[in-house]
């Protein structure tokens, strides 16, 4: 106890340096923790992504090119589905739900997703959480109306009432719009933490308006136009979608059915399990992750050498020091553990800084971060791993105090009492 | 059969490795109580023969008993804790830490040594009790002083702080390597003065290393390392 205190006052006395030192620890452990958190998170919120859903169906592509169109709103489908392939499936006796999807255009970036009843009524994302209206209804049988994501209502500023006019393909900016088509926001949704809340929904029936007078790709010009009261009264069943989702009554028949499917005569599609597509795409981004944190690994390996190099170059003038400790009965191994104490001093503060500095940031950086990346990083205590790898930490950093105290136990063994000037 | 002579060297030969021998004492000797002063120019070998007195290094050859023990018969551990039960040491300058205060630097010795802790305990009631005491001895009486850092005061005040420091649970010897030579000379001599006072007091021994041979009439006796050591050598670039 009494060598930590003098451990202590020799670090105070250098208080300039040391206090560098320390800092250089607290940023990379701030790091190593803030990289460990997001790290944790995103593959948390990703994997609850969406829960629930036994299949999800598409044209025949790839089941991540799939799984990022239908439930990250990322890239667009190759193929459409038709919709009595639809029907076919959500009419077979094994499935309980059916969630028909309809994407491709969008809102000033935002994803329009084209559905039905049955999304708000079985999509589950989570822990089988439901999708909960924060404000307003689903939307009914007016094909115009648009029930906002929370982000999407938050970031436009979108409240009930208020018209909206959807751009054509999914660009952020979009050269062709609906604007003889405007939607009203009747709903808007609670957050969810997922690509929902980046989403505006629409009914397939809308979907189908906006597009009915369109032909080969572009809008109807003059005569041909078809205002919104006159799409009202005609029949807006569409001829095709982009995907569905289906609950099955019996998890037990989801490899068959899946099988089925892929085996469809009608056209060609593809079935995918959603938690063996989100297994497969987090593994390819696991890489990037993983780098992530080797890095982050590698700046605490600097931050403690940092350390080393402060104590190693104190100790030519320290000498002095230690010689009067010698002379007043520090036996060498005694000036060895002054060294390890000011290594551990050091670690010690600078990871209590650096938590201390992620607390902080977390603090300061979680609406941001929210809004902007759909991440909630949670200020709560340091997780059993968070303290092993501090643990890690601190031991690494005792291991490198051994080595200026090894070499101060060999130089004070040498100089005896004299006084090196 | 222990010798009643605190320090007694019989035979001593030392050289440091691959080099000619440095010191080659027959006879040295300082009795309880006595106050030696030991002239030692630079390169004599003084530093080597306090390092050998300290037990930091070993002799060659021959023997070297501080209060009957012979310490090359110690292990390097029991050594150091034989050097800093019954020797108290003063430096020429510097002898401080300068981070801690006045009174840690003079309690120092009382952490590494429980003998000290417990002699200076059972003289004046507590280690703090002890420090104050001596440092009023040594004219250092005022209670501000005690706890101000160690660099704010002047080399005089400095040398005084390290000789209450040596002093300390009554080591049975002190040994002081040029505590004077930062000093003027006026300072010089009341500073010996205090401190024979204190070491009387105390029942301590005093070896005094210096090459100012003006002190040594104050002493009780005076030797010259150079007379006393027959090994003859030149003077070795380095050593202070």
């Amino acid at each position: 106890m009494y060598l930590f205190r003098l451990a202590v006052a020799s670090l105070a006395n250098r208080r300039f340096t040391a206090f560098l030192t320390a800092f250089a620890i607290a940023l990379s452990v701030c790091l190593l923790l803030a990289v460990e958190r997001v790290r944790t998170e995103a593959r948390n919120s990703f994997a609850s992504t969406i829960s629930g859903t036994d299949l999800i169906v598409g044209a025949r592509s790839g089941s991540v090119n799939l799984l990022l169109y239908s439930v990250f709103r990322i890239g667009n489908a190759t193929n459409n589905i038709r919709w009595d392939s639809f029907q076919h499936y959500a009419h077979d006796p094994r499935v309980k739900w059916a969630i028909p999807m309809s994407l491709g255009d969008s809102h000033r970036g935002y994803r329009v997703l084209g559905t039905d009843q049955s999304y708000f009524e079985h999509y589950q994302y989570g822990r089988h959480q439901n999708l909960e209206m924060a404000a307003g209804r689903f939307f009914a049988t007016d094909p115009f109306e648009v029930v906002l994501g929370a982000e999407v209502a938050d970031a436009l500023h979108y409240k009930l009432g208020d018209t909206l006019v959807l751009a054509h393909g999914t660009a952020a900016i979009s050269l062709i719009k609906h604007d003889d088509k405007p939607f009203t926001v009747v709903g808007i949704l609670k957050r969810t933490g997922t690509p929902v809340d980046r989403t505006l929904h629409i009914s397939l029936g809308g979907m189908e308006a906006i597009h009915i007078d369109w032909h080969n790709g572009v809008p109807a010009r003059g005569a041909g136009r078809i205002s919104a009261d006159q799409a009202r009264n005609m029949d807006l069943t569409p001829s095709a979608i982009t995907a569905m989702m289906l609950g099955l009554n019996n998890k037990i028949s989801t490899f068959s059915l899946q099988r089925e499917i892929n085996d469809f005569v009608g056209e060609p599609l593809l079935a995918i399990l959603p938690g063996v597509a989100l297994q497969e795409l987090w593994s390819l981004m696991g890489t990037a992750e993983k780098a992530l944190f080797v890095v982050s690994l590698f700046v605490v390996l600097t931050g403690l050498i940092g350390m080393l190099t402060a104590i190693l170059t104190s100790l030519n003038e320290r000498r002095r020091e230690m010689a009067i400790l010698r002379s007043v009965g520090a036996r060498p191994w005694h000036i060895a553990s002054l060294l390890i104490l000011e290594a551990f001093a050091l670690a010690l503060c600078g990871i209590g800084a650096g938590v201390a500095l992620l607390y902080a940031g977390i603090a300061a950086a979680q609406g941001y971060v929210q809004a902007n990346y759909g991440l909630y990083l949670p200020l709560s205590a340091p997780t059993a791993y968070e303290w092993s790898l501090l643990g890690i930490i601190l031991g690494a950093a005792l291991v490198m105090g051994a080595v200026p105290a090894w070499r101060a136990y060999r130089q004070s063994l040498a100089d005896g009492l004299s006084i090196h000037l | 059969m222990a010798s009643t002579a605190l320090i007694e060297m019989r035979d001593l030969h030392f050289a440091w490795p691959r080099q000619p021998a440095l010191l080659d004492i027959p006879a040295f000797e300082l009795q309880a109580g006595e106050t030696l002063f030991l002239k030692g120019p630079s390169g004599s070998g003084k530093t080597t023969l306090l390092g050998l007195l300290g037990g930091v290094q070993k002799p060659v050859s021959g023997s070297v008993q501080v209060l009957g023990q012979e310490l090359s018969d110690l292990s390097q551990g029991r050594r150091d804790r034989f050097r800093v039960d019954h020797t108290g040491y003063i430096f020429q300058q510097f002898n401080l830490l300068p981070f801690l205060s006045v009174r840690e630097n003079v309690e120092l010795p009382c952490h590494f040594s429980r003998l000290r802790a417990d002699k200076a305990r059972q003289r004046y009631g507590s280690i703090d009790q002890a420090a104050a005491t001596l440092l009023a001895h040594l004219g250092l009486g005022d209670p501000a002083l005690l706890e101000r850092r160690a660099d704010t005061l002047s080399i005089g005040q400095q040398q005084r702080v390290a000789a209450a420091r040596a002093l300390i649970g009554q080591p049975e010897l002190v040994i002081a390597d040029e505590p004077t030579s930062a000093l003027d000379h006026d300072a010089r001599e009341a500073f010996i003065r205090l401190l024979f006072a204190e070491c009387r007091d105390a029942g301590s021994s005093l070896l005094f290393v210096s090459h100012d041979q003006s002190l040594a009439p104050l002493f009780d006796r005076s030797l010259s390392l150079a007379e006393l050591n027959r090994a003859v050598r030149p003077a070795a670039p380095g050593e202070v």
